[in-house]
């Protein structure tokens, strides 16, 4: 309400202006102005000069700070060169690509990004569709509107907070050793055992996300027609064969498509918070590619061979995506463009 | 009255069960324990924030002999008057508040006239200018290539390294030209008729009315700069410069005993040290979280109207 005063105050006339909307009225200037004439780059230009220069810094933004990087990876084939090019300075063709193909790290953080990356998948993705089917059985606003507040709030947190809650737990002398010392186990020193640190990364990311995953899935539950579960309820179905015969296929095209993203993302393990987490005691199970890339880059500044990997490691994940989404399409005609 | 804000479906509604419907019992046990498990997942959530606020205010020696909970033992303040006390702390919130607003401001300028003009159909070029932002969300240049990139334009330990390369996100650009192209074309046409041109419908028009989805943006790229810390960690080696994260992030290394590079002292970091630093850096978003929460929702729902 306070937006719509400020408006009217700050532009008096424009709530007289407005007509009242036409639902059914015809496409008129409207169908004119969404197919223009094939115009010239000349007349475009003298027409819309100001919409251009809008776009001036933004492209000029895009070009520097998003395509230059792009064009950058080619330093993945040229040496490079302290002080030199950007882009390396002799070309040495496939030589660092045969040099991570033939690195036996390479292929052993090749196995941990994958393993981690399909652990989140498998565990983490369910979880917001079923916190949002239990949200859905509630019947009183204001608890449900509790336990969203309370479960979107690790989202907003920042990254060095998730990791030092998962320090501060995890300690020998944190919550969770006490639990495990009260019910007569001994104390895990969670964090310098390589075999605890995927269950203690997937969870910490359970934490953090399944919370504010559910939104998109409670938007799609509240297009389900009421009328749906009537009719079912006539028909003679608990609550349990609504569930899975209206609910779960009304919301079908929501999971397929952030599956899609999910897929299409996997190999993207949260870097940042690896890079937080881990240390060379847990590297057997925890270096991923993304932190064996920034070590190898930026810590001895192989920055070709660092390069030649993330290239890699970026191909991957651009054809995860065009093929989860070509699966998709073909399998439910749902995709994401 | 004409205001523009987002349509997005109110997430919170329960349905509406007639009176005449009995539940089954086993429907009835099933609903009771849905509360239970709701009211236990909402408790596991807060605990290391209970957890946290326990350890802020207990003394070091409960802390280490694993006597902290959900209640501060030994209770006291000397740890918040040695981080209040250490300049660092300060020098580093100040950073982070100024780098905030800095990116934030470069990005909504950035991104608000894009998407305007990117909302214009007839607009030559615009597929190109469109495609040339999609593309960034599913190719990047990687670390690598940014890094040779941001050193050889003297970024380095420079605020700029901060707040430039990260101006536009491609989703969000896309989530508010698709508001742009819901925008009531009535509006502006009259008000090109009034004599304004496309600059003074923008900013007068345009802008104004589109307040909701305004705010919605600023604070995505302002909760995502505030919480970000790897460029600093990449490109500020100069602590002055850096942000309360990177302070943060100093002293778990530190406690860790690893990654000295930042050149925090090796000395063991107190437990609880390090939890009031983390209690006063997540206090500004905990404040605020009431009144952000209403727009990020809504703002993932709009962005997936049109993803």
């Amino acid at each position: 309400m306070t937006q719509g005063t400020g408006a009217a105050t700050a532009v008096p006339d424009v709530g007289a202006v407005q007509p009242p909307p036409e639902p059914g009225g015809p496409p008129g200037p409207d169908g004119g102005r969404r197919r223009p004439a094939r115009r010239t780059w000349a007349e475009a230009l003298r027409k819309d000069w100001r919409l251009y220069t809008f776009l001036i810094l933004p492209v000029a933004f895009l070009l520097l700070f998003r395509y230059v990087p792009m064009a950058g990876n080619v330093v993945a084939f040229r040496r490079f060169r302290p002080g030199g090019s950007i882009f390396g300075d002799e070309w040495v063709g496939l030589h660092y690509v045969q040099m991570f193909l033939n690195d036996p790290t390479f292929w052993r953080v090749f196995t941990n990004t994958a393993i981690l990356g399909a652990l989140t998948l498998v565990v983490v993705f369910p979880l917001p569709i079923v916190l949002a089917l239990m949200l859905n059985e509630l019947r009183s606003r204001r608890f449900k509107k509790v336990v969203q507040t309370i479960t979107y709030l690790p989202h907003f947190m920042s990254i060095v907070i998730v990791a030092g809650f998962v320090y501060e737990l995890t300690a020998l002398n944190g919550t969770i050793n006490q639990l495990i010392t009260a019910t007569g186990g001994d104390e895990i020193a969670f964090m310098q055992e390589a075999d605890w640190f995927r269950t203690v990364y997937v969870s910490s990311e359970i934490w953090q996300v399944v919370g504010f995953g559910t939104i998109l899935y409670l938007a799609s539950l509240t297009t389900i027609d009421d009328q749906l579960y009537e009719a079912a309820r006539i028909d003679g179905a608990n609550r349990w064969q609504q569930t899975w015969h209206i609910t779960l296929p009304g919301i079908r095209p929501t999971i397929v498509v952030l599956l899609i993203l999910n897929i299409g993302t996997f190999m993207a393990v949260g870097f940042e918070k690896v890079l937080l987490l881990y240390n060379p005691l847990t590297y057997p199970t925890a270096d991923v590619i993304a932190t064996y890339l920034y070590r190898v880059g930026l810590t001895s500044g192989s920055f070709s061979y660092a390069a030649a990997i993330g290239l890699f490691e970026a191909l991957i994940g651009l054809t995860l995506v065009l093929s989860a989404n070509a699966i998709s399409k073909r399998l439910v005609g749902a995709s994401l463009w | 009255m004409v205001t523009t804000t987002p349509k997005t479906p109110d997430i919170s509604a329960v349905r509406t069960v007639p009176t005449t419907v009995k539940d089954g019992r086993a429907y009835t046990v099933f609903r009771m324990v849905n509360v239970v498990l709701l009211v236990a997942i909402c408790l596991v959530t807060l605990y290391p924030f209970v957890n946290l606020i326990a350890q802020s205010f207990s003394s070091q020696g409960y802390i280490m002999a694993g006597e902290v909970n959900l209640w501060p033992k030994g209770f006291n303040l000397t740890t918040f008057e040695r981080v209040f006390g250490d300049e660092r702390f300060w020098s580093g919130y100040r950073n982070t508040i100024i780098q905030t607003v800095l990116a934030t401001t470069i990005a909504m300028v950035l991104t608000t006239t894009m998407a305007y003009a990117l909302a214009k159909g007839h607009l030559k070029g615009r597929s190109f200018f469109i495609g040339l932002v999609v593309v960034t969300m599913f190719f990047n240049g990687g670390l690598i290539p940014n890094y040779l990139l941001i050193t050889d334009l003297g970024l380095k330990n420079s605020v700029w390294a901060i707040v430039l390369p990260n101006a536009i996100s491609a989703f969000n650009l896309l989530v508010m030209k698709s508001f742009f192209e819901n925008f009531p074309a009535e509006l502006e046409e009259a008000a090109s008729i009034d004599g304004l041109t496309t600059y003074g419908v923008f900013g007068r028009i345009v802008v104004p009315l589109s307040k909701a989805v305004i705010a919605t943006m600023i604070l995505f790229y302002a909760v995502s700069f505030w919480n970000a810390w790897f460029p600093a960690f990449l490109y500020l080696s100069d602590p002055e410069l850096q942000p309360v994260t990177l302070y943060l992030r100093n002293l778990l290394a530190g406690a860790m005993g690893s990654g000295n590079e930042a050149g925090m002292e090796s000395v063991q970091i107190g437990a609880n040290i390090q939890a009031v630093a983390m209690l006063l850096t997540v206090l500004p978003i905990i404040c605020f979280y009431p009144f952000i929460q209403k727009y990020f929702v809504s703002g993932v729902m709009l962005g997936s109207v049109k993803g």
